[in-house]
């Protein structure tokens, strides 16, 4: 699985790389979502990969941090997945200012050539 | 303490007279002229200790860590000094008070020149070097203030401009100096510093020490060759130049060589420095003087001059030169500002200052044309005048003060020549404006100005005169307490003050000068006085066009280096940042990279596998279509969106799960919504898809996507395949249950270990959402996309009427079925809200499904119809669940502890039984309004925007902004 797991980020985030790089916004703001899927896939992946041992504390077995995932990667991606959303959002706004101010939606707000 | 209001006195001052009215003149003067006199009433009464040769020393710590304290010092030399600050500075305040028009603002002229008063008092009696230096670079910046002072015009702006270019990066290397003196001092105490002198000369560094002071000097006093900012700096209102420009500011250089005079000078070094620059000062200011065709630029260059003077004086490593140069100090400071002081008020009752139109204005205006007459005789020298006195003592020093034969004849033949050019330059100035006629009409008609504008340049004349005839009863002490402050070891010299030394060499000298100055000045007339801003003979040596060229060159390089590294384009800069990101990861990982497991890995399960091979389908469709098919793409990066949510339920991780999966639904419809906006792909751009520049870039992006990828995939195996490290989740497992009350402990490590982390995250969100908000408010949609009305013909795609009670047409059945949804939605938020403290839910899950039946219903109604309805009023949850998660913060404060702490509460209740009630839970309330009404204010305000494409714009503008703002 560990192998599968970091194949999969690496696929995200060589195509989040691509996208980030294209001259459309639309590319962009598509590219920054694979990239914080790959993202937080890994920060994720700094508490290993644990089968079955969600971070919910049973009160009727002594509590040892080996019996649960490692819940603070997990904290720390909530945030970030939270966060992204808001990113996402302003920058869509942005895109969508930026084209009706420039009449384009290339990332520099003109057209190659112009 | 008394000390200490002397420095505060001066600022309060300034913020006092800023706040006053724009006209109101009187006010401002009798409040900065009380100022400067309280300052110089509190400074008298330490004149006895200063008698007593006491030092006077107060400190308070500033930065105790470093050994700084914020301390004033005040011996003889700065009670000399700063009593010439305030005492010039309250003349100055009544002139300026007649001086500046009605039309001026005047609040900013004093609050200005008060705050420059304190600074320069500040420099004066600052008791340790790095406070000094602070105060210095003060009073370049007050002075930048005041010469821009009439900002509309282009010399004032320019010449404070170079004012503060110079005097400040001579500030920066004397800080430079002063921090290697307290280095081998040890201590920036200005006692210490001397105290320590012998040992900074002796110092390897002493070179660098001397050489960046003296830049500090010189550039402050203008000595040559960075003399040509003051001349520029005329450009401001004339008392400023009066005080500023000629009695205090530029004697902030040689009062710092005074001050520093124990430690620096005596070496061989000093001498060859400070009287080249001192003597090159000294004749290029009194050469170019005779020669300047404005009345400010003749005394702006003799001002040059006569620092020069002082400054070869103090070069002169003798004690006597030190007493004279102090005593020049002063003389200089009376009869410069009081000439300044004619200047500006023949400029006030003629309208120029041209030399070449003024002329014969002793008839009309007699009491101004005395008063600079004596003033511009003891500029010169004349006898019975303080200028004569200080001069016969600089004659004297320069017979003395070389040892080689050369020196003893260059020293006093130079000084004689300088003198002869003051002679020349004086008498122009007071021949050519009130003597003889005037070539033209001029501006205005010259009459007397009133009895206030005169009183101060007549007082200073008056002290002129006093000092020049009865020298030894009137300055006399308080020179006698500023060298022995210098000189503090008791070395002050054997010096006489008296008018008449006999017949000697230096009144030979003085008589030279007189009589070649006179011939100089009638040779010059008779040839008709070339002019020009620059003297003849250094038209090429011009300081300012030096400037210029160095700054411009300055500007250019940066500009070029900006270009080197650095790119418009956000491509490059994406690319450039990616390669700079995988360089650093290759530098750090090369060679330690390992990739044997150490741990136990786990079974590979099929279904995982094919989850995956979904996954990265999804993910390089979406990289390759989403320029042409955006539709398409945004679906694919959904499906990759619901695969991550998926793994994350894999590996024991709920929470994420569920906030991955309500998140992805909310940004795809937030997305689709956008969709919208985005231009039709023109079939031209395929005809660049394969030139080869096209090609060359996809190649290049290609590979640094292909390298960034392998990168991360082999980086993210051999962490997985390594044992994790202690960390602190043991801590955090054990303190779950007992601190934090909750099973779940992501959830407690949100609400409650790092509820402060996430108080601001909810923060930021809210900040985002009204961002979004505004910026939507501003936007105007693409011209085309208003105009397509296709979609308007098709009586499907009508707008759904508000009145009816169900929308009809084609979403009939979906908003019957989205209706229903709206009460479950609210029942599943809520019931995720209040079970997150135990099991996967929590605050964001919650809210992000109720923003979601709230957007199912915009979706399937239409807004209008919607909003005739449902007033959501998102601002307020935002509002709303802020000030819940700051309460519940705040609710720690009663039970006397910390912001944020948790406080339980478990009551038991007669038919619920025991209760678990947590702080917490108000805390993780407050996250869930937030989220509720952020997501919903960015989508209603997305949803808003196509109202305007089928209305007019300022129809729909109405209509928006009363919906969302009421």
């Amino acid at each position: 699985m560990e192998l599968i797991y970091s194949l999969a980020i690496g696929v995200f985030f060589a195509c989040g790389v691509w996208l980030l790089l294209r001259p459309r916004t639309f590319q962009v703001i598509l590219g920054l979502a694979l990239l914080s899927y790959a993202t937080n896939l890994f920060i994720f992946a700094m508490g290993r990969l644990t089968l079955d041992r969600p971070p919910l504390i049973d009160p009727n077995v002594v509590a040892d941090a080996s019996l649960y995932d490692d819940p603070i990667p997990q904290a720390l991606v909530l945030t970030a997945i939270v966060i992204g959303f808001a990113t996402t959002a302003l920058f869509l706004v942005m895109l969508i200012a930026s084209r009706g101010f420039t009449g384009t939606d290339h990332v520099d707000g003109v057209e190659k050539g112009e | 303490m008394t000390l200490y209001l002397i420095l505060i006195l001066p600022f309060v001052g300034a913020l006092g007279a800023a706040l006053l009215r724009a006209n109101a003149r009187n006010v401002e003067a009798w409040l900065a002229g009380l100022v400067a006199l309280s300052c110089a009433a509190i400074l008298a009464t330490f004149y006895p200790d200063m008698v007593a040769g006491r030092v006077v020393k107060v400190a308070v710590d500033w930065l105790p860590q470093y050994g700084l304290t914020f301390g004033l010092r005040l011996d003889g030399f700065a009670w000399m000094f700063a009593m010439m600050v305030t005492v010039i500075g309250a003349l100055v305040v009544v002139y300026a008070r007649y001086y500046m028009s009605p039309a001026d603002p005047v609040p900013r002229f004093f609050s200005f020149l008060l705050a420059f008063m304190g600074s320069m008092l500040g420099v004066v009696l600052s008791g340790n070097l790095i406070q000094l230096v602070m105060f210095w670079e003060l009073t370049s910046f007050t002075s930048f203030v005041l010469i821009a002072y009439w900002y509309h015009r282009t010399d004032a702006r320019a010449g404070a401009r170079m004012a503060l270019t110079v005097t400040a990066a001579g500030g920066m290397c004397l800080l430079a100096s002063v921090l290697m003196m307290g280095h081998i001092a040890g201590s920036y105490d200005l006692d210490q510093v001397i105290a320590a002198a012998d040992a900074i000369r002796a110092s390897e560094l002493y070179p660098w020490i001397l050489s960046l002071a003296l830049l500090g000097a010189f550039t402050k006093s203008a000595q040559f060759p960075f003399h040509f900012w003051l001349p520029r700096a005329m450009a401001a209102p004339t008392p400023v130049s009066a005080y500023l420009h000629s009695a205090t500011m530029v004697k902030a250089g040689v009062f710092l060589l005074a001050r520093l005079w124990p430690v620096l000078s005596g070496t061989d070094l000093w001498f060859a420095i400070v009287c080249s620059a001192g003597l090159a000062s000294l004749l290029v200011g009194a050469y170019a003087a005779t020669f300047q065709r404005d009345m400010k630029g003749v005394l702006a260059y003799s001002t040059i001059s006569h620092l020069g003077l002082i400054t070869l004086l103090l070069g002169m490593n003798s004690t006597l030169a030190l007493v004279a140069a102090v005593f020049h100090m002063l003389n200089h400071a009376t009869f410069k500002a009081s000439l300044f002081m004619a200047a500006g008020i023949v400029d006030h009752e003629t309208g120029t200052r041209d030399l070449k139109r003024l002329g014969g204005l002793y008839h009309a205006m007699p009491i101004t044309a005395t008063l600079a007459l004596v003033a511009a005789a003891a500029m010169a020298g004349v006898p019975l005048l303080n200028g004569f006195l200080s001069k016969e003592m600089f004659f004297a020093e320069t017979i003395f003060a070389g040892e080689e034969l050369w020196l003893r004849i260059t020293l006093p033949a130079t000084a004689t020549l300088a003198g002869m050019f003051s002679v020349a330059y004086s008498a122009r100035f007071i021949r050519q404006v009130f003597f003889g006629t005037a070539p033209g009409e001029l501006p205005r008609t010259p009459h007397e100005p009133t009895r206030w504008m005169l009183l101060p340049s007549a007082m200073l004349v008056l002290a002129c005169l006093l000092v020049g005839m009865l020298p030894g009863r009137t300055v006399g002490p308080v020179l006698d307490l500023a060298t022995r402050a210098i000189l503090s070891d008791g070395r002050v010299p054997k010096y006489s003050l008296a008018v008449w030394h006999g017949l000697n060499l230096p009144l030979l000298m003085s008589a030279a000068a007189f009589v070649g100055g006179l011939a100089i000045h009638a040779w010059l007339t008779r040839l008709g006085h070339p002019e020009g801003v620059l003297a003849p003979l250094f038209r090429r040596f011009d300081g300012k066009r030096a400037f210029t060229i160095v700054q411009i060159r300055m500007i250019r390089a940066a500009g070029a280096l900006v270009r080197l590294l650095s790119s418009s384009r956000l491509q490059t800069q994406l690319a450039l940042i990616i390669v700079a990101v995988i360089a650093a990861a290759m530098v750090a990982t090369l060679g330690e990279l390992n990739f044997d497991a150490s741990t136990a890995l786990t079974q590979i399960d099929p279904a995982f596998a094919l989850l995956w091979l979904v996954g990265a389908a999804c993910a390089v469709g979406a990289a390759l279509q989403a320029k042409f098919h955006r539709l398409a793409a945004l679906i694919m990066v959904g499906c990759a969106g619901l695969v991550t949510s998926l793994t994350f339920a894999w590996f024991s991780a709920p929470d994420l799960a569920l906030t991955q999966v309500s998140v992805e639904v909310v940004t795809t419809v937030l997305l689709l919504l956008g969709l919208r906006w985005m231009p039709k792909r023109m079939p031209l751009e395929l005809q660049n898809r394969d030139s080869v520049r096209a090609r060359a870039r996809r190649i290049r992006d290609a590979t640094l996507a292909v390298v960034a990828g392998i990168g991360m995939a082999v980086l993210a195996y051999v962490v997985l395949t390594k044992p994790a490290g202690p960390g602190i989740r043991d801590f955090i497992v054990r303190n779950t249950l007992p601190g934090g009350g909750g099973h779940n402990i992501v959830n407690v490590i949100l609400v409650d270990f790092r509820g402060f982390d996430t108080f601001g995250e909810i923060t930021v969100l809210g900040i985002v959402a009204l961002t979004i908000y505004k910026l939507l408010r501003r936007f105007r949609p693409a011209p085309e996309v208003v105009t397509n009305s296709a979609d308007k013909r098709d009586p499907a795609r009508e707008l759904p009427d508000p009145r009816d009670p169900v929308p009809k047409g084609a979403m009939l059945v979906p908003a019957i079925i989205g209706r229903l949804l709206l009460p479950m939605a609210g029942v599943v938020s809520i019931f995720f809200l209040l079970r997150g403290h135990n099991a996967p839910g929590g605050g964001f899950v919650g809210g992000l499904v109720m923003a979601t039946g709230f957007i199912a219903q915009y979706l399937v109604n239409g807004t209008l119809w919607v909003e005739s309805r449902l007033r959501i009023h998102p601002q307020y949850w935002i509002g709303g669940g802020l000030l819940c998660a700051a309460g519940a913060g705040c609710l720690a404060w009663f039970a006397s502890l910390p912001f944020m702490s948790a406080i339980v509460w478990e009551p038991k209740l007669p038919l619920l039984g025991k209760l678990h009630l947590s702080s917490v839970l108000v805390f993780d309330l407050g996250v869930y309004l937030l989220v509720v009404g952020t997501t919903t204010l960015m989508l209603i305000a997305l949803a808003h925007q196509s109202l305007r494409s089928h209305r007019r714009a300022g129809e729909t503008e109405d209509m928006t902004s009363v919906r969302m703002v009421r």
